[in-house]
């Protein structure tokens, strides 16, 4: 054999990756093969490849268990590294370690995304001291990770198991696409609970990609296949800038789509009756541009990217057809994490309110809705991207400080006609400030008192009174609200300010 | 079998489904009061009211069962 028929076969043999009956076993379940799933994600394959031969002394581990290189997406380079579960089930060696440290390293020199396809059985336990103590063991990964964070998109997309110490790759990232069915996230396997605190439950039910997504929200997107997970994961990409220096691209602008309901129509005149908020959104973004994040989770609140005339925006709204709208300690961690994630990337943020304010009771006291709802407004208030707030209907309490009321330095707190901004709804306010005095009228006289009251404190808290007292900075038609926001979001471009000099905050967390 | 739960404290301000209809998914089922707001509660499965567990006026904790539809 020559040298080049050497190599060749070698090269061959190695991107087979293991065992022929372990691919089987992931056919079965729908999973697809580590190359595959980089041909789908990228624009054509993966241009670049490192440590390809990494461990090829030993045939039983083929590019030791994980693939790491260069390729683009929508035309932008991205680093990857890719679990290969045909490979000891992707789990982590010495030398698997020491690559995926290497390609953090290169999205960090390049100032590139960094995506993550993980499905990954967690450490050798026979390697572990080779890969996990030492000062390039898998806790530099996850250090990588909070360095990059900010600097570079990071995007998991998890296919399978990612276990133990592996969960935290994931909990570092932006974003976390799940398969259904197949993605799993925890600590200890359902294995380990029985054998450790006796407790009996399912993996699905313990770490499952539906049960993060909508109950622990480590998981942010729930596709029910890989392809549409990939698919979810270039489209996402699409809205970001390669890097916090710069800006996102304009991507094929498009006329909003046409409805035969317009928002005047849409918006309920009882205040506290329910409407759907994506109707609205709708009507206002670029046709087809909403990409929701964490729609399972907090559903409440609505968080998105979208675009308007082209151009990327974070949507963060207030859902009222979801618990009233009203703001309870997960929509407040939902809305912290994307403002910061709009932000590091210089996505301007939009604001949507129609908010009765944050939940009360002993439930949510316990569960500290104080200090969630104090992450909330500290990711506001520190986000220097243009800021458009705009009061669609109530904005009550504290509801209208955690969405970007006057205080908190929007370029600019828009009204629509329909907009109420209190301390507390009609019906509340007047309970409180009279509850003596109707407790002292007669029972039939009480009505007619209660509603002169709610008459008066409306007139109060007119929203033309608060447009003369210059509270807010425009009153606008609902359907004249895009053209309003493409304007003034292109007028704030040239934004550049740095909210406050100081080695960094001390979070609410 | 789906039940429906309430998914937030307050008062069950109207029942919309009698027992034995039949509902679709996502198909309001009662409406709390709460915060002083409407908060519709849905079936996320289509299916016929087999029981109601609440009436008009009885206060829900997050999580109580509301309905079991069939």
């Amino acid at each position: 054999m020559s040298y080049v028929d050497e190599l060749r076969s070698r090269v061959n043999e190695i991107k087979k990756g293991g065992h022929e009956k372990y691919h089987q076993k992931n056919e079965e379940k729908g999973k697809l093969f580590v190359r595959k799933r980089l041909e789908l994600l990228f624009d054509q394959d993966i241009d670049v490849e490192d440590a390809f031969f990494a461990n090829c002394t030993d045939s039983s581990l083929p590019s030791d268990g994980v693939v790491t290189g260069i390729g683009k997406i929508n035309g932008q380079n991205v680093c990857v590294m890719a679990n290969d579960s045909t490979v000891k089930a992707g789990s982590w060696g010495k030398r698997t370690v020491e690559k995926i440290i290497r390609i953090q390293e290169t999205a960090e020199k390049l100032e590139i995304p960094m995506l993550y396809l993980v499905d990954s059985a967690g450490a050798r336990i026979t390697d572990q001291i080779e890969m996990f103590p030492g000062r390039r063991g898998a806790g530099r990964i996850f250090h990588n990770q909070i360095k990059l964070s900010g600097r570079v998109p990071q995007v998991c997309l998890l296919f399978g198991p990612s276990a133990a110490g592996g969960a935290y790759i994931p909990a570092f990232c932006d974003i976390v696409i799940m398969v259904d069915g197949n993605a799993s996230m925890y600590l200890g396997s359902p294995r380990m609970a029985e054998k450790v605190i006796g407790e009996k439950v399912s993996l699905e039910e313990m770490g499952g990609a539906n049960m993060h997504c909508s109950v622990s929200g480590c998981g942010d997107v729930l596709a029910k296949t890989e392809e549409e997970a990939i698919q979810f994961g270039r489209n996402y990409l699409s809205y970001f800038p390669a890097n916090f220096r710069n800006k996102p691209k304009v991507i094929n602008p498009k006329e909003v789509k046409s409805f035969e309901k317009n928002i005047t129509d849409l918006i309920p005149e009882n205040q506290n009756a329910p409407f759907n908020m994506h109707d609205f959104i709708n009507r206002i973004i670029d046709e087809d541009s909403f990409c929701e994040i964490k729609k399972k989770f907090a559903p409440e609140l609505i968080t998105g990217l979208a675009r308007l005339n082209g151009k990327s925006i974070g949507i963060i709204a207030n859902q009222p057809r979801m618990k009233g709208g009203v703001l309870f300690p997960d929509s407040a961690d939902k809305a912290a994490k994307f403002i910061q994630l709009c932000d590091a990337f210089n996505i301007p943020l939009l604001f949507l309110m129609d908010v009765p304010g944050f939940m009360i009771g002993t439930k949510v006291e316990r569960a500290g809705i104080i200090r969630h709802g104090a992450k909330m407004l500290a990711a506001m208030s520190e986000a220097t991207v243009p800021k458009i707030s705009v009061v669609v209907r109530k904005a009550y309490g504290a509801g209208l400080y955690a969405m970007a009321g006057p205080a908190f330095e929007p370029d600019c707190c828009l009204a629509l006609p329909t907009a109420q901004i209190a301390v507390m709804g009609p019906e509340a306010a007047v309970n409180a400030v009279y509850a003596n005095k109707i407790a002292e009228l007669p029972e039939e006289e009480r009505p007619a008192f209660i509603q002169q009251k709610q008459e008066e404190y409306k007139n109060d808290i007119d929203i033309y009174r608060l447009a003369s007292e210059m509270i807010i900075d425009a009153v606008v038609e609902p359907d004249k609200l895009r053209d309003e926001l493409t304007k003034r979001y292109q007028v704030y471009e040239s934004k550049n300010s740095t909210f406050t000099e100081r080695k960094h905050g001390v979070y609410p967390v | 079998m789906t039940e429906v739960k309430a998914n937030m404290a307050g008062n069950v301000w109207k029942v919309v489904v009698k027992q034995g209809d039949s509902v679709e998914a996502d198909q309001d089922v009662v409406i709390l009061e709460s915060m002083k707001m409407e908060i519709p509660i849905a079936t996320e499965e289509a299916g016929t009211v087999k029981e109601l567990k609440v009436a008009e006026g009885d206060f829900v904790n997050e999580g109580d069962i509301i309905a079991i539809i069939d």
